[in-house]
């Protein structure tokens, strides 16, 4: 089967219409007879479909019948089926490396709408592939242990449903939560859509078991700070920050709370979009977990400027008592994990309402996010569910202006996805709660799942009012008598045909959903890559949705782009299946592209050494030589691009290969003797 | 003496990293960006393994222009693979230019793989250049090289040149 002498090559060589999508651009059948006389070609065939069964039994059979020993086929990315057509090389008998793939698809009949250009395109890129796999070598994948543990990075419910999924599978999940409670932004919410049902209910049981399971290690008010290694081997450094208690010893009483010298709360409640008020000791929310209170040196009278002072009466340590779980002097620490692979799950962040001016957020006190409203219509809220405005009344009329921040090209191009669920929801709850005139200003409803569009129709049915153009300004200028100490929001009704007036006593911002403002810093740490919109980008849209172009790095929930809860779980659950297909294979199986050193032609110059930065490079000082250490090689080749003696070469990559890929792509003086 | 002059296209040979400006192209063509077919890609790695060799040989072999492609600085798949490119690419440029070759026939770009439009971009601007510029013929130009060296050569026929 040695096929290393030319004179001995067997190429059979496979071009794919894939449909329409390349037959339609590039001549297929006409590429295969000018491959066909190329030097080493014994057969090249088009067919319909090659990634299908029959196109791959293609193959497996002209292997046989034809003795051939390489393929080449051009069809799609090597991204998406190269593997597909070196299993069925392997099938048919051959080393799956004898094999190039050229794509015409994605880099060709796609973008190229002149049918003989394509062509020819398509011609040189199959005599590149041609010229190029006759040196390729037999290569055997290297098998690397892989690290059964797993990093998870949010708490959200993307987090938490991942969390518990793999720990329910036996393995060790280390969950890690920059907030001090895990929950994300469900916990937020009063209702969900389109059932109505709490979020809390369905939430706070999954945030217990998440709290209380052997398997998972939940590190709460911590960030990873550094990731190092590979798929199957990271090496993950998670920084705890200081809550000045010790979680071990807080029962979760809450005295110290009720003890403070603050005796009533002062400072703005994040968990409630700033609408509450806390105390400079305490626990974001009643079912928050860890049930562990947190000191905020922001405002605490123990510190200045984050400074330990000792200045306070220190009521809260009294409160505590023998238990000592508050500690002023507590630092922030570095925690290391080895983990085999790491599910992101960092969520969004809404929408800046402020980015929109014309709509008085900001300015107006009663102009409302939908986030602050969910906090506001949540009976465990600021306002235990009672719709009160900041200024104190009761609104009779509410206005929800839908896409703030989305669908527009001065913002966000996108379709942020639930807006127009949760402002359906909010616009339930809001009249529920209120009694108040609802009215509803949208571009377009969009209620694509199930059970949406009949939540909807229940809506039009409770008698809220819809109606359709896209907002121009919310204003407090009135026209007539019935718009003083109004909110009139001015918006051309398209279906009407003209502009209205409407005046409200409170209004809600849609907001849409936007990458968080750190996802460039988390795609760096996790070496992933992000989107043009900036959320983090999927490995493919539609086949790989959860994987990253990092091998062992998976994302889930809204970090990937905006989605709804039942969406999210289902994302997250698909994270987890990859995670743990990965771990329980026990190995990982790895590209033969490392580098390897020609120890004959190594001068030991040290030239490469410094380059690499894997370290995988190390210098043996009996040989005086440079030499590979293959488990931390990840076969960039940059070492082999550098090496001035030629004494350093890459598997899949060799220089002859290149060149030869070269010479094939630029030589068409066989151009014209094609049929 | 050119025969095709008026039907003469540039060619193009992109050296494209896998992870970044690979995938970028392998986008633009789902999104079905239409460009120029001049360009032949080469699927590397790394820009990090673009041997400066490769860079030369495609000109040697008739390319007429060459693009490297890689990840964004900061974003390299391999840490920092295109910086070393970089720094290849920055002493290259003087070798060239020594050379005779215009600057404007080897580019490196940063494209990542959410750019296809960039992808699109980049090789029509390119090809536009290369258009103006008119054929590199290094292959040709080595030819006139050699015949000026002939006198040299047949005064010392014992000399290997």
């Amino acid at each position: 089967m040695s096929a290393t002498n030319s004179n001995h090559l067997r190429i059979g060589f496979y071009i794919c219409h894939c449909g329409h999508n390349i037959g339609a651009v590039v001549d297929c059948p006409a590429v295969a007879r000018y491959v066909e006389q190329l030097p080493g070609v014994v057969l090249a065939r088009d067919y319909k479909y090659m990634c299908s069964d029959p196109g791959q039994e293609l193959i497996e059979k002209d292997i046989a019948e034809f003795r051939l020993n390489r393929v080449v086929v051009a069809s799609c990315s090597p991204l998406l089926h190269e593997r597909t057509f070196r299993s069925a090389i392997q099938a048919g008998g051959l080393n799956p490396f004898f094999f190039q793939m050229v794509n015409i698809r994605e880099q060709d009949s796609w973008v190229h709408a002149d049918p003989v250009a394509a062509t020819e395109k398509a011609k040189a890129l199959a005599r590149a592939a041609v010229a190029r796999v006759g040196l390729h070598c037999a290569l055997e994948v290297h098998q690397m242990p892989i690290n059964p543990a797993v990093l998870i990075v949010g708490g959200g419910i993307a987090g938490i449903n991942a969390a518990l999924t793999i720990a329910r599978a036996g393995k060790q999940v280390y969950l890690v939560e920059r907030e001090p409670s895990i929950g994300g932004h469900m916990a937020k919410f009063d209702k969900t859509f389109p059932t109505l049902d709490c979020a809390a209910c369905i939430l706070t049981p999954k945030m217990s078991e998440v709290g209380v399971h052997p398997n998972i290690k939940l590190w709460t008010y911590s960030e990873v700070t550094r990731v190092e290694g590979y798929v199957g081997n990271y090496q993950v450094t998670v920084q705890r920050r200081p809550r000045y208690v010790n979680e071990d010893l807080c029962t979760g009483c809450q005295e110290c709370i009720a003890q403070c010298v603050y005796k009533e709360p002062k400072f703005p409640d994040r968990f409630n979009e700033g609408l509450g008020k806390r105390k400079p000791i305490y626990i974001p929310f009643p079912q928050a977990t860890p049930q562990v209170v947190v000191i905020d040196p922001e405002v605490c009278l123990n510190f200045k400027r984050g400074q330990l002072t000792g200045k306070c009466k220190q009521t809260c340590l009294a409160a505590c008592g023998e238990r000592q779980a508050i500690n002023f002097r507590q630092q922030s620490q570095l925690e290391q994990v080895q983990v085999g692979a790491i599910i992101i799950a960092t969520g969004f962040q809404t929408f800046d309402a402020r980015r929109v001016p014309q709509y008085g957020y900001g300015v107006f006190p009663n102009v409302y996010t939908a986030l602050e409203v969910e906090r506001l219509v949540n009976a465990a809220g600021p306002t235990a569910g009672e719709i009160v405005l900041r200024d104190g009344r009761r609104p009779e009329s509410i206005g929800v202006i839908h896409c703030v921040g989305s669908r527009d090209q001065k913002t966000h191009a996108w379709c942020s996805r639930v807006c127009c669920m949760y402002s359906l929801k909010l616009a339930h709850l809001l009249h529920e709660h209120s009694g108040a005139e609802l009215y509803n200003f949208y571009i377009d409803i969009r209620t694509p799942g199930k059970g949406y569009e009949e939540f909807y129709d229940k809506l039009l049915d409770e008698g809220v009012h819809f109606i359709r153009g896209r907002v121009g300004e919310v204003t407090d200028w009135a026209m007539t008598p019935e718009e003083e100490n109004k909110l009139v929001l001015r918006v051309e009704d398209t279906l009407a045909g003209f502009v209205r007036r409407i005046p409200v006593d409170m209004v809600v911002l849609a907001t849409g959903l936007e990458p968080q403002a750190d996802a460039p810093a988390v795609r760096r740490l996790f070496n992933i890559s992000c989107g043009s919109e900036g959320f983090f980008l999927e490995r493919h849209p539609k086949l790989a949705p959860v994987s990253t172009f990092t091998d062992g790095v998976f994302i889930a929930g809204a970090c990937q782009g905006p989605r709804d809860i039942p969406d999210t779980v289902a994302q997250a659950g698909a994270a987890a299946a990859e995670v743990l297909a990965l771990i329980d294979a026990g190995h990982i199986e790895q590209e033969p592209n490392t580098a390897r050193v020609i120890a004959e032609a190594c001068s030991g110059c040290k030239t490469c050494l410094p380059l690499c930065p894997f370290t995988a490079l190390t210098w043996d000082e009996a040989r005086q030589q440079a030499v590979v250490n293959d488990a931390l090689c990840k076969g960039c080749g940059t070492c082999v691009a550098s090496c001035p003696s030629g004494a350093l070469a890459q598997g899949l990559f060799e220089d002859e290969q290149v060149f030869a890929e070269l010479e094939g792509l630029l030589n068409d003086s066989l151009q014209d003797t094609a049929p | 003496m050119n025969p095709v002059v008026n039907k003469w296209q540039p060619r193009i040979v992109a050296f494209f990293c896998n992870w970044c400006t690979y995938t970028g192209a392998d986008l633009a063509g789902v999104s079905r960006l239409k460009y120029a077919a001049n360009v032949r890609i080469v699927r590397l790695m790394c820009s990090g393994r673009v041997d400066a060799q490769f860079i030369v040989a495609a000109l040697a072999r008739g390319a007429d222009g060459v693009l490297i492609g890689g990840c964004h600085p900061g974003d390299c798949h391999y840490a920092e693979g295109n910086f070393k490119m970089l720094r290849r690419f920055e002493l290259l440029k003087r070798m060239l230019a020594d050379l005779g070759i215009e600057p404007e026939r080897v580019r490196l770009e940063w494209i990542s793989a959410a750019e296809g439009e960039k992808v699109r971009r980049v090789i029509n601007t390119m090809t536009e250049q290369l258009l103006r510029l008119g054929p590199l013929q290094l292959p040709q130009r080595r030819a006139e090289w050699d015949r000026e060296l002939e006198p040299v050569s047949a005064a010392t026929p014992t000399q290997s040149l």
